[in-house]
């Protein structure tokens, strides 16, 4: 951890060096994902609901799955530009050093421009859970804890299969988007508005409804009461993420010069 | 540094344009991998779009909707297919950091003018992905079930309007990213005005939700944009939603938007070759 906290420092510090850069693209962040919650507002300025929910229920559930979201990008965003390190060689580096590679590799680079998107995220989550009429009690406050946990544990899960994979590929492949920034995108609505199918993939391939449409459905009181426990069963999802990263290392085969 | 001025734009002068055109067009074809990794995407991001919508169309109470849910398919199927035509986000990275490293020299050393040579290069890096990935997204999108795929254009007429439009749309989209590798000369770390300027094009330019889902006295100022003359005409001329004198309309402000962004473009082009700073050594 003391470590992670050095790297963090470092990165922040080289960050620093272009402050107006720095800044407008943070405001960049902020507005891409401003830009969803204005499809929202309008969308509900025209319509009065959406398969049962209203535009508070929405909110609630769009300020979850970003903080969620959010939180798994600060922590292990890195993992993106993994491919530039394998192609580089500069994995290797990594490899030789007596510390754990993850740790390594999260090190090596941090986007601290993210911080517009966290920001974003901490005011829509709180925007999300005050305009929300859920009466607040502890099972649902835990479960709003648990959801975090969860999103956290599946978005950074799938960050770090992607990376595994470029173990194989060596190359980063673009149709990955579809389950970080799609999911992001996507995951403004509870999943279950997609359709059954949608819903269906979502709970058993990816465990996204297990961290987003289940809990919520417990938070608004229409589910059952151990919908609140499930976040806490998608941190499974961590173990054949990395399980495959394993796997990757020991195949690794050095490319770079 | 000071430098002479560019040639003007000649009917013979022409050529040299088009040769960029082709050769740019060519090399961009070459990207195929890349291509169906794209197609692949835009397929499950076009899907979960009218999945959406479809979850708003079906809710009972929904009264007003400002396109059927058949035209607003075709639009997300249409916007999906093109979406390397208008993305602002798809910008070159060579010229911004041919601007930043100084290596634009060497380009500025050439008898032509930069800015006509930037256009037709970004014009054809932009279709010649379009040409790659539309065919499999049209044609698999025209074989969907009636209200979830891509129904035939309307017209004969309004198909020709529709590719015209598409092109206009394309021109005014290069000729607004031509402003931010213009900015670039100027600021030299052109990443923030960058995203700044792709978010405000993504929403203007009805690439969130389109632009008839947006309140009516909203929608009417969104269209006199620039950005309203992007997607928004061609897609909606596409799937009906746009016809008669509110289509002259729009095809003549787009005409509009595209001489004077050019126009612009060519001032902060000419301001910046007389003021130019290479970077790099």
């Amino acid at each position: 951890m003391r470590l992670y906290w050095k790297y963090f420092l470092i990165q922040l510090k080289s960050k620093m060096e272009y402050k107006t850069s720095f800044v407008l693209t943070c405001i960049g962040q902020f507005l891409i994902s401003f830009n969803v919650f204005l499809s929202v507002y309008f969308m509900f300025q025209r319509f009065s609901s959406v398969q049962g929910f209203t535009y508070q229920e929405i909110l609630l559930c769009f300020g979850i799955t970003l903080m969620e979201f959010s939180l798994a990008e600060s922590v292990a965003r890195g993992f993106d530009l993994f491919s530039v390190l394998i192609r580089k060689g500069e994995f290797d580096r990594i490899m030789v050093r007596p510390r754990n590679e993850i740790l390594q590799v999260l090190g090596s680079r941090m986007e601290f421009t993210r911080i517009g998107r966290m920001l974003q995220a901490v005011v829509m989550f709180i925007y999300g859970v005050s305009v929300s009429h859920v009466t607040w009690t502890f099972p649902k406050v835990l479960t709003v804890i648990f959801m975090l946990i969860g999103g956290t544990a599946v978005f950074s899960g799938i960050f770090l299969l992607f990376a595994s994979v470029c173990f194989f590929t060596l190359e980063r492949l673009e149709i990955f988007n579809i389950f970080t920034d799609g999911a992001r995108e996507y995951g403004k609505y509870p999943v279950c508005i997609y359709g059954k199918r949608v819903l269906q993939i979502c709970t058993f391939v990816i465990p996204y409804a297990l961290i987003q449409y289940y809990p919520l459905t417990c938070l608004l009181d229409r589910g059952k009461w151990w919908y609140g426990l499930l976040p806490l069963a998608a941190c499974l999802f961590l173990l054949p993420c990395f399980a495959l990263w394993k796997c990757g290392v020991r195949h690794y085969t050095s490319c770079g010069s | 540094m000071h430098l002479t001025k560019s040639p003007k734009l000649h009917p013979s002068s022409l050529r040299k344009y088009t040769a960029f055109f082709r050769l740019h067009f060519t090399m961009g074809l070459q990207y195929r991998t890349a291509a169906a990794a794209g197609i692949a995407t835009q397929f499950v991001w076009g899907a979960m779009e009218i999945l959406m919508f479809r979850a708003f169309y079906q809710t009972p109470d929904n009264g007003s909707f400002p396109m059927t849910f058949q035209a607003t398919s075709a639009y997300v199927w249409m916007q999906q297919a093109f979406l390397a035509l208008f993305m602002a986000w798809m910008m070159d990275n060579e010229i911004f950091t041919c601007i930043i490293d100084g290596n634009v020299s060497y380009e500025l050393c050439r008898p032509i003018d930069i800015y006509n040579m930037w256009f037709s290069r970004s014009m054809a890096g932009r279709c010649s992905k379009a040409v790659l990935r539309c065919m499999p997204i049209l044609l698999v999108a025209a074989f969907l079930p009636k209200p979830y795929g891509l129904m035939a254009p309307a017209s004969v007429p309004a198909f020709l309007l529709f590719l015209l439009t598409l092109i206009t749309g394309l021109a005014v989209t290069v000729a607004f990213c031509m402003l931010i590798y213009m900015s670039a000369f100027f600021t030299l770390s052109p990443e923030g005005i960058r995203m700044v300027a792709m978010s405000v094009v993504e929403f203007f330019s009805g690439a969130v939700i389109p632009l008839p889902f947006f309140p009516d006295r909203l929608r009417g100022f969104f269209e006199l944009l620039p950005f309203g003359s992007m997607q928004n005409v061609p897609l909606r001329i596409y799937s009906g939603d746009l016809s008669g004198a509110a289509m002259g309309r729009a095809i003549l402000v787009q005409f509009l938007w595209l001489i004077i962004l050019v126009a612009l473009g060519k001032f902060l082009n000419a301001l910046a070759m007389r003021k130019i700073t290479l970077q790099g050594g």
